[in-house]
């Protein structure tokens, strides 16, 4: 298949030669902050995880596209990625469960890609260099480079209110009633709560009083886009329910659940993305391999209303929290694990164990 | 948790030999682990047999074992050393064995030696297939439809529930042995008796066979807190149905959705846990049906296994090293990754790239074995590579086998262009060694994705990926290349196009391809295998080509050495190559020299990224090896450069690649030297001129030519082609019938030389009067460039010259060479070398018939018996070469005591004794010949050759009896020397039986035979030979056949010996020293010493 040449170039100028597939965007040309992913397996979830807003995923494994993709893996209505940068697109989708092409599905909804690069110098840049705003696209040189000039990151913008549900909806059958806040759900996350219990999703602009109106028995947050210093406004509403419900939260969640805690967040040099991060349980000791996606962090020195109680092993970041006064607990990793290992799943039992009991288990 | 304080000292079991199934893998696990052990304060006492192994070094544990792995002889060396623990998880399936019946027997129980790294029970569970099912049911896990039977009887009842297609697995077995694929009753009723047999307690397990669904494997290891992390997914390219060992396979997993891939992970873990593995490596196979993702669980194995090697290769995380560690108490969070030094070794490595696997076969060194893969594996050795794509990867790997093979395209080297389709079509489906190159005929023909999947069930996936290869191909057809752009260039070299293939496909040559394909800018770049897909920053150094934008290999002011390692093992080169390239690197660490090293076998020691200071994972190719030796010489900063390459300690690989290199490079011995040595005309006159006697004979290039030299010299001769590995090919001819077979087929387009090229002037057919009866002798020693000489040892063959000497069972010292004939062996190897002006090693072969001494070759190169000299007489060899290499003199080393001031003569004989892999191979003849066969070695180490000898026997798999009955079949010309045999035979006890020949003549001689023995479809005469060897009354059997009489008659009883177990010495002075060996065992009773006892 001859593929057009692309070019990517990233904001510092360092440039990148490829051939273009999937979608082609008007004037040929994408722009968004590039980050990496390095799980070998999970590309259809990662790809339409809404907490990629505004961001180029660069796959590290080489091959992608192999067993196709299937609606039972979405993890959203439609990819929010601004692009994808890999080694080579599988032109063939070999897996009884896919029903359509990686590029076919890519460029229904939308996504460009560049492939022929080489992933791992660009990864190698982006973990010495951080996670940088760039470009990639067909056409004039000068062009794809004035568009990386001029592309934003993701600090201090609010992505989280294009990818919110505008409607609240209703998941599951359990006796105890939540309410989760969308701030970018991943559908994995929603089918890890209605298996236990009966979810209101709501939009992300959902008022506290207008939670409590719903008689939750306890709050959900969300994973999501972006930096969470960007949406303060949320962080006052959790605020509010904070104490009065029992909170639990999952990576942008988490963060605006510390930030609701009083602690502040920095953003990591490149994130962490992939599906092999090692975390302790601080209480038990035990080791989960966890999946994870995540620029920013919480800030150890400004936490102190909660507990560290999850620690990432590799770099000693903060990867979960409790306050147990306030029946709250949090993580930044994703044990709701699509893609990635089911190590973690426990913590949604903990979540209904607390809602039971008011109490946090700690094992 | 912290590292055990309540235990101090570990017993580690190696896995013997090297056999077809447990290779040198357990090597590099077994090596890794004592190195750990030791570096962390324990005491490790090492037992192996095998002396070509890295483990055995005596620098490698505090105390080293070369025994038989017996477990009699573990009881002893448990009673004499009283370890606190006993690590039986890296010795393979050997070592498992072995520990279990140590625990059956109540001896560990008794000494108080605890079992680590994998509790019975647990072996038990994993092991005992009846338990496994048990185990898995418990788990709501599905295993394949079967039932377990003890007899042939119980089989079939058992298959007429399940129906055809059956597989047959036998218990307790190791790389699958004894198993089989039935159709029907016949097949079926046979094999299930091979595979009752093959297990050793005599139980089969009968199953559904599931040919056809895709395999997996998951390398996982579990500690002691319970926390599971998977090291590596690996999927194979050959569909179920061939065993995993003889499968192309390919990291990571390419082809499972995360869904699929998690709840496998799962599984994983659940068997894990359920097994009882609590701390360790283990590998866990599933099979997954294409058509609906029903997943079963295949087996798994407790202990890491020839996949843990290839999965620390494949990503850097060394597991052997780990499971010693967790075995010890450390928990994974515990352990430091090596290669980031930064993150911790709990977490599951990802990679960004493809590796693939494919195995290595020998069946041209086999007749009579069918060619076609199974359950059962074959392949004796493999090759890994890397690329960034699967399709760079697999290229990479098909070069290097060394196969003549430049990648995928068949280019000039196509024999299947002359087939029809449906052969061709039959040859894409039968799984055999050649299937991948068939697959690319027909996908060259242009047959369709689909039908190539429906036929063969190979995933559509790799399929895919190679017609994308075969569309390049095409390509490079209508190419000129010195139009090509570097976009183009990338594009053919990124999926991993050798240039001497582009060249051979585009009809240009390879110096004009390379040259080029520079002119463009396109040149090699290395990445690193780092664990984490450049998330962290890499302090390792272990790299692999490819065709990208950067080069990651880092500057370095230190001067370098270069060393070529061996490439796959194969019959004929195998680990002791990759001891030496092991030693080289020590030998040049410890002079602050920084090692590189260059090899493809992903079983070795040398491939461990801790061996050398960088490694390179690549193939050893002119294009390849050349892209290395660049990239270091760029490396280079503040004056440092590289010193040179080393060629001599890798076999004929490196030897090979010597021509191609800047000769000013090459460390020792020049090329020039070892190609005068391989030159006939040139080596006869060298020998001419220093005074040495060779048999005589002649160079042909045709049957004429043959029958011209021989009215010369006379029959018998030793018929062999130049420039082939472990006698190749080679045959002792006895008359001008024998001699039109050999020499027809050897010059035949179709022969046994057809895919090496066949004869031409270049590559003559040597004939040599064959000396018979002749004691073979091997020296082994070291010149340096002074001249000053080190005889380090000389071996004298228990068999006959005529039988290889890689196959011949050898004893140091010498047991009945004269003092005269010791001095000319000395005064010609001395000789020899001087004349070729050798600086390093070099290996001299004799022939010694009537107190004369004829040289038969020398190679001016590390021998295959180099670490056998080493552990014999305790001095490092290989590395007392690479010194000496490096401008160090022997007088130095003297004065050092690293070389001692004579050719060392213990007091203590040491024997090597080769282990055949006729167990594979059912239909094969026993035989030995001058074409070697054998897989490893064994050394037996005692205080008389006879107690060498036996230990050496036991070591190999056949233990001398000590009563019972001998059975005799003797050639006429062995019957006069065989009397004293069968004498001493009755004097120690045994009966005897014996052909009526034999018989009749050793009764005429006053020797009683008590059993007379018919031949095969004679049994009027007496019991038929094979019904005797099968009802086990026989303990061992002597069968030496007659040079030139038909072989077929013994070739049964030789087979029948390998089926039932029996020990069959097929020379008569196997047989003598068998009989020794016997008397001495009786008379002076076994004692087990360490090597550092013995080199004291």
């Amino acid at each position: 298949m001859t593929r057009p040449r692309s070019t990517l170039v990233l904001a510092d100028g360092t440039a990148f030669e490829g051939y273009a597939a999937g979608f082609t965007p008007e004037g040929g040309i994408t722009t968004g902050e590039f980050v990496f992913n390095t799980a070998l397996s999970g590309y259809q979830e990662v790809i339409t995880d809404p907490s990629y807003a505004g961001q180029i995923i660069t796959f590290t494994y080489p091959h992608i596209g192999n067993y196709g993709v299937t609606p039972l893996d979405d993890e959203a209505t439609r990819p929010w990625c601004r692009g994808l940068v890999v080694r080579d697109l599988s032109p063939l989708r070999s897996n009884w469960r896919s029903s359509e092409e990686l590029e076919a599905f890519l460029t229904r909804h939308g996504v460009p890609v560049i492939t022929g690069i080489d992933t791992r110098r660009l990864t190698r840049h982006l973990r010495s260099h951080g996670a940088l705003p760039g470009a990639f696209g067909v056409g004039e040189r000068a062009e794809v480079d004035r568009a990386a000039r001029e592309a934003t990151g993701t600090d201090g913008r609010d992505l989280v209110s294009q990818v919110t549900t505008p409607n609240p909806y209703t998941r599951g059958e359990g006796e105890l009633h939540i309410v989760a806040y969308d701030y970018g759900i991943k559908e994995t996350m929603v089918a890890q709560l209605a298996h236990r219990f009966r979810v209101t999703v709501v939009p992300a602009w959902t008022s506290a009083h207008d939670v409590r109106a719903l008689d939750p028995d306890g709050v959900f947050l969300s994973n999501g886009p972006g930096d969470p210093a960007a949406l303060g406004a949320h962080v006052k509403e959790i605020s509010d329910l904070v104490g009065t419900v029992p909170i639990f939260g999952i990576c942008l969640g988490h963060q605006l659940l510390a930030t609701a805690l009083g602690a502040t967040t920095f953003k990591l040099p490149f994130g962490h993305h992939g599906s092999n991060h090692p975390v302790r349980d601080v209480t038990s000791g035990r080791i989960e391999i966890t999946a994870q996606n995540h620029n920013y962090a919480v800030a150890p020195e400004s936490l102190a209303r909660a507990v560290v109680s999850h620690v990432n092993l590799n770099d000693g970041v903060i990867e979960g929290i409790t306050a147990a006064q306030e029946r709250c607990f949090s993580v930044q990793y994703h044990p709701e694990a699509g893609p990635g290992p089911h190590d973690a799943r426990y913590l949604f039992e903990r979540f209904d164990h607390l809602l039971r009991t008011g109490q946090l288990e700690t094992k | 948790m912290p590292r055990r304080s309540d235990i101090s000292s570990i017993l580690v079991i190696g896995s013997g030999p090297i056999v077809i199934g447990q290779a040198c893998e357990f090597d590099y696990s077994g090596t890794q682990a004592c190195q750990v052990l030791r570096a962390d304060g324990f005491k490790v006492i090492l037992v192996n047999s095998n002396p070509a192994t890295i483990m055995t070094d005596p620098a490698t544990a505090d105390v080293t074992y070369v025994e038989p792995l017996d477990p009699d002889v573990l009881t002893d060396i448990l009673e004499r050393e009283r370890p606190d623990a006993l690590l039986p998880t890296l010795g393979g399936q050997t070592a498992l064995n072995l520990t279990m019946e140590l625990v059956r027997r109540g001896v560990t129980e008794r000494l108080g030696v605890e079992v680590i790294g994998a509790r019975p029970e647990a072996i038990d569970t994993a092991e005992n297939r009846e338990l496994f099912k048990a185990a898995m049911a418990d788990i709501g896990l599905a295993v394949p439809q079967s039932g377990f039977a003890h007899s042939v009887t119980e089989a079939l009842v058992i298959a007429e529930e399940i129906g055809w297609p059956i597989i047959i697995r036998p218990s307790f077995i190791l790389g699958g042995a004894g198993t089989g694929i039935a159709d029907n009753a016949e097949d079926f009723t046979r094999l299930a008796a091979e595979g009752i047999n093959a297990s050793p307690i005599g139980e089969i397990l009968v199953e559904k066979s599931i040919a056809g669904w895709k395999e997996y494997e998951l390398e996982v290891m579990r500690d002691a807190a319970d926390n599971c992390v998977v090291i590596c997914g690996i999927e194979n390219f050959d569909p179920m149905g061939v065993h995993t060992g003889d499968s192309i396979t390919v990291a990571p997993i390419q082809t499972l959705s995360d869904v699929e891939y998690q709840a496998m992970r799962d599984d994983a873990f659940a068997v894990l846990r359920r097994v009882g593995v609590e701390t360790g490596g283990s590998n866990v196979q599933f099979a997954v049906n294409p058509d609906n993702g029903e997943r079963l669980v295949i087996e798994m194995n407790p202990r890491v296994s020839r996949s843990s090697a290839l999965a620390s290769k494949a990503t850097g995380f060394p597991i052997a090293k780990i499971a010693a560690q967790l075995a010890v108490g450390y928990t994974l969070d515990e352990i430091q990754n090596d290669i980031t030094k930064l993150t911790p070794a709990s977490f599951e490595p990802v990679i960004d790239y493809v590796v693939t696997k494919i195995p290595r076969w020998a069946f041209e060194k086999l007749p009579g074995a069918t060619p076609e893969l199974g359950t059962r594996m074959q392949s004796v050795g493999e090759v890994m590579a890397i690329g960034r794509t699967f399709g760079e990867s697999l290229q990479k790997a098909i070069r290097s086998l060394e196969q003549g093979r430049m990648g995928f395209a068949l280019a000039t080297q196509n024999e299947f262009a002359d087939l029809d389709d449906e052969t061709l079509w039959h040859r894409c489906v039968v799984a055999t060694p050649e299937r991948l190159f068939a697959l690319h005929e027909v996908l060259w023909r242009g047959a369709s994705l689909e039908e190539v999947v429906r036929r063969t069930r190979i995933d559509p996936w790799f399929i895919e990926q190679l017609m994308r290869l075969v569309a390049l191909e095409r390509e490079l057809h209508t190419v000129e290349v010195s139009t090509l752009d570097a976009r183009e260039w990338r594009r053919f070299k990124q999926a991993g196009f050798s240039d001497p293939q582009i060249a051979a496909l585009s009809a240009s040559d390879t110096a004009t391809v390379t040259r080029a394909r520079r002119a463009a800018g396109v040149v090699t770049t290395f990445k690193t295998v780092d664990t984490c897909a450049a998330e962290f920053d890499a302090l390792t150094p272990y790299h692999y080509s490819t065709y990208e934008d950067d080069s990651e290999v880092r500057t370095s002011s230190r001067d370098r050495v270069i060393i070529l390692g061996s490439g796959p093992n194969r019959i004929g080169q195998g680990i002791e190559f990759d001891y030496c390239c092991v030693h080289a690197a020590m030998a040049l660490r410890s002079m602050d020299v920084e090692t590189v090293m260059v090899n493809c076998n992903p079983e070795t020691v040398s491939t461990d990224y801790s061996t050398s200071d960088r490694l390179y994972f690549e193939p050893l190719t002119p294009e390849d090896v050349a892209e290395v030796i660049a990239a270091e010489q760029a490396a280079c900063v503040d004056g440092a450069r590289v010193i040179g390459v080393i060629v001599s300690l890798g076999g004929q690989t490196p030897l090979k690649l010597a021509h191609t290199l800047d000769p000013t490079l090459v460390l020792g011995t020049p090329v020039a030297a070892i190609d005068v040595a391989e030159d006939r005309e040139q080596w006869s006159q060298i020998c001419h001129r220093i005074g040495l006697r060779q048999p005589p004979g002649g160079v042909v290039l045709s049957l004429l030519e043959a029958r011209k030299v021989i009215k010369d010299i006379g029959y018998p001769v030793l018929v062999r082609p130049s420039y082939v590995l472990g006698g190749r090919a080679m045959e002792i001819v006895y008359d001008d019938a024998a001699l039109e077979r050999v020499m027809t087929d050897l010059t035949s387009a179709t022969g046994s030389l057809a895919r090496e090229g066949g004869v031409s002037q270049s590559r003559p057919i040597l004939i040599d009067r064959f000396l018979e009866d002749a004691i073979e002798v091997d020296v082994d020693a070291v010149r340096d460039a002074s001249g000053d000489m080190f005889i380090a040892g000389i071996m004298e063959h228990v068999e006959d010259a005529g039988v290889h000497s890689g196959d011949s069972a050898c004893a140091l010292p010498p047991q009945s060479l004269s003092e005269s004939v010791l001095e000319r062996l000395h005064e010609y190897t001395a000789r020899i070398a001087h004349e070729l002006g050798v600086v390093g090693l070099i290996n001299v072969q004799y022939a010694v018939k009537d107190d004369e001494v004829y040289v038969l070759e020398a190679n001016p190169r590390a021998s295959r018996t180099v670490p056998f000299v080493a552990k014999a007489t305790g001095v490092p060899l290989a590395q007392v070469a690479v010194e000496v290499m490096m401008g160090v003199t022997l007088v130095q080393l003297r004065e050092r005591a690293v070389v001692p001031a004579t050719t060392p003569v213990p007091e203590y004989v040491s024997v090597k004794e080769a282990v055949l892999p006729f167990n594979r191979f059912p239909g094969v003849d026993t035989l030995l010949g001058p074409e070697m066969r054998s897989t490893g070695e064994v050394m037996g180490i005692g205080e008389s050759f006879g107690i060498a000898f036996a230990k050496a026997q036991l070591g190999a798999g056949t233990g001398l009896p000590h009563e019972g009955r001998v059975f005799l079949s003797l050639a006429d010309s062995d019957k006069v020397a065989g009397v004293a045999v069968a004498e001493r035979l009755r004097e120690l006890g045994f009966t005897l039986a014996a052909t009526v020949g034999t018989a009749g003549y050793l009764r005429a001689h006053g020797v009683a035979v008590d059993t007379l023995v018919g031949k095969i479809g004679a049994a009027d005469l007496g019991v038929d030979a094979v019904s005797l060897i099968a009802s086990g009354e026989v303990n061992m059997v002597v069968n030496t056949p007659s040079g030139r009489s038909a072989r077929a008659d013994g070739a049964a009883i030789r087979m029948a010996c390998t089926v039932y177990k029996v020990p069959c010495m097929t020379t008569l002075s196997a047989a003598q020293a068998a009989v020794t060996g016997i008397a001495d065992t009786r008379e002076r009773g076994w004692r087990v010493a360490s090597l550092q006892e013995l080199h004291r």
